[in-house]
């Protein structure tokens, strides 16, 4: 915790002294993690990822009247997904149209100020690709229909919230102090290992300013995750130890129960 | 107790899968059949992905086919021979299973063609056993004894060039359908996850006339290497095997099969039959259900390989 707040302070310092140097009204913002590393076990059950950040530079009067919202967004890393829909063939379910989109991030949480309607326009957000039902899908067929794209986009954004991949948390950001802040996102149980962004974009009278951003690694550990690499990365070998284990779980089982 | 399962990437209850692998031990035990075509289905409706139910189905297999192919092998009731022809066929048919396997995840349509082959063979099958068994059970009621089917009748099957002899099996006959068995039943124990033993025995039996006290040991023998190799190509070429999930199934299976056995023995053979047809009918069913009732989301995300998310 207080190395948490150190780097806040520090970063928050930094800032400040650079700000004086800049014109009176252009703020800034800035965010910093308390490690640039999560390791998880493979029994995580989920957690809440708190965010420190400050904004520098701020107009005091502005700030009272609540005239500045946060939105910090943690995004995991990106991957290709197909998106395919059933349909009735002869009665039964078949997976009968599908597609696929190039960059779209496993996970995605937003922690927001305020209800998202009362911080900024919906252009302001389609503009930013900011937020889960904003954040922009490129179809890898990017001459497809534009109805079929906007029904296996919506499709893909709702799957990946039935999941908790995609969270939101209205109200997840908190002003310490005129421009100090916490932001609070969940981190999904089923949270994908690899580089996530953490963003955070400064309004000022529903105007967007300025963003920052930083990195963290989530890194799963422990024997699940270590068979994991070895199944992955040696698939031979691991086969041969997986009959290997089932011939000798079958004969102790003949030793131990005596069937004949 | 919730566990992780690391190539599943799911948590799921412990003690339900111990008891999963323990009901289809005793199953197994009691029927004596390997029971892959019982824990792969139930392994779905469990919410594992089909295809890595279908991978670890085929690495449970070995433990449960080992300990009766032991027995087999002590008797010398094996005809080793018969064994490694159909092996050979074995390894062609589960390489090639292992390609359309792939193949067909990357379409999206692996879960679907495995629950198709499913209801197919389990419908199949199970209705045979059932009309057998109940003809058997009328006939027994009846006091008339039953008719056993001539072991020198021959059929055309018999006639095709190749021939080869296999001593243990008093056999003389073409290669080409033993190969064609073992094909087949290695492309069955790739996309099924089963080690095919309901459908070996039947056609041993009919098809090769195979004398019946060497069938089933040459059938485990041949379902333990077919289930090896497919488990090392699947894991090799789509790491869906699941070591922790085949461990505690192979743990509850080991077990449960004991128990089977000496209730098998209280069993007369007909009665047997038909409460296995029945339990194999009733899976059948059960997928079948799963493939015309609306799903709930019609939706479904995958990697660009076929792998759910």
């Amino acid at each position: 915790m207080t190395g948490r707040v150190a780097i806040v302070l520090l970063l928050w310092l930094l800032s400040a002294s650079r700000a004086l140097a800049q014109d009176v009204h252009s703020e800034g913002i800035q965010i910093g993690l308390s490690t640039d590393r999560i390791s998880i076990t493979a029994d995580f059950a989920g957690a809440d990822l708190t965010i420190f950040g400050a904004i520098d530079n701020t107009d005091p009067l502005l700030s009272r009247q609540g005239r500045y919202d946060v939105i910090v967004v943690l995004e995991g890393p990106a991957r290709p997904v197909v998106v395919r829909r059933k349909d009735r063939v002869l009665g039964i379910w078949v997976n009968r149209f599908s597609m696929t989109f190039v960059n779209v991030p496993i996970s995605y949480s937003v922690a927001t100020t305020r209800q998202p309607q009362d911080i900024a326009s919906p252009e302001t957000y389609r503009q930013l690709s900011l937020g889960t039902a904003n954040r922009h899908f490129e179809p890898e067929d990017a001459l497809a229909n534009p109805t079929t794209i906007d029904e296996f986009t919506t499709a893909l954004r709702e799957l990946k919230r039935t999941t908790g991949l995609y969270s939101e948390n209205f109200g997840g950001v908190q002003f310490l102090s005129s421009n100090l802040f916490r932001a609070t996102l969940p981190l999904a149980p089923n949270v994908p290992v690899g580089t996530h962004k953490a963003r955070a974009f400064l309004f000022k009278n529903g105007l967007f300013i300025g963003e920052s951003s930083a990195q963290l690694a989530i890194v799963k550990s422990g024997f699940e995750q270590w068979v994991f690499r070895a199944a992955n990365q040696h698939g031979f070998v691991y086969g041969v130890f997986a009959v290997a284990l089932a011939m000798l779980t079958g004969w102790l089982g003949r030793i131990v129960f005596r069937r004949d | 107790m919730g566990i992780y399962l690391p190539i599943a990437e799911m948590s799921v209850n412990v003690f339900v899968l111990l008891a999963m692998g323990a009901a289809v031990g005793f199953l197994s035990g009691m029927f004596g059949v390997g029971g892959g075509f019982l824990i792969t289905p139930l392994l779905i409706f469990y919410n594992i992905p089909p295809a890595i139910a279908v991978a670890t189905g085929a690495n449970q297999v070995i433990a449960s086919s080992i300990s009766g192919a032991l027995s087999h092998f002590k008797r010398g009731t094996i005809d080793f021979k018969l064994g490694f022809v159909l092996l050979i066929g074995g390894f062609f048919g589960s390489s090639l299973g292992a390609v359309v396997f792939a193949w067909l995840r990357g379409l999206g349509q692996l879960d679907l063609f495995v629950s198709i082959l499913y209801v197919f063979f389990l419908g199949t099958v199970g209705g045979l056993m059932l009309i057998e068994s109940i003809n058997a059970l009328r006939r027994s009621r009846g006091g008339v004894p039953p008719s056993l089917k001539k072991p020198g009748q021959h059929n055309w099957i018999h006639r095709l060039p190749l021939k080869m002899r296999f001593r243990a099996s008093k056999l003389f006959v073409s290669v080409i359908p033993v190969l064609g068995i073992g094909a087949g039943i290695g492309f069955l124990a790739a996309i099924m996850g089963v080690g095919g033993g309901f459908i070996m025995v039947p056609a041993l039996i009919y098809m090769l006339k195979v004398p019946t006290n060497v069938v089933v040991g040459t059938s485990l023998f041949q379902i333990i290497f077919v289930s090896a190799y497919t488990t090392i190509v699947h894991s090799t070429a789509n790491q869906t095997v699941d070591v922790v999930l085949a461990f505690i199934l192979m743990v509850g299976g080991v077990a449960g099969a004991q128990y089977g056995v000496k209730a098998g023995q209280k069993l007369r053979g007909e009665q047997l039959r038909a409460l296995l047809a029945l339990l194999v009918l009733a899976v059948a069913l059960r997928l079948a259900f799963d493939l015309f009732v609306k799903p709930d989301n019609l939706y479904s995300l995958t990697s660009l390989s076929g792998r759910p998310l």
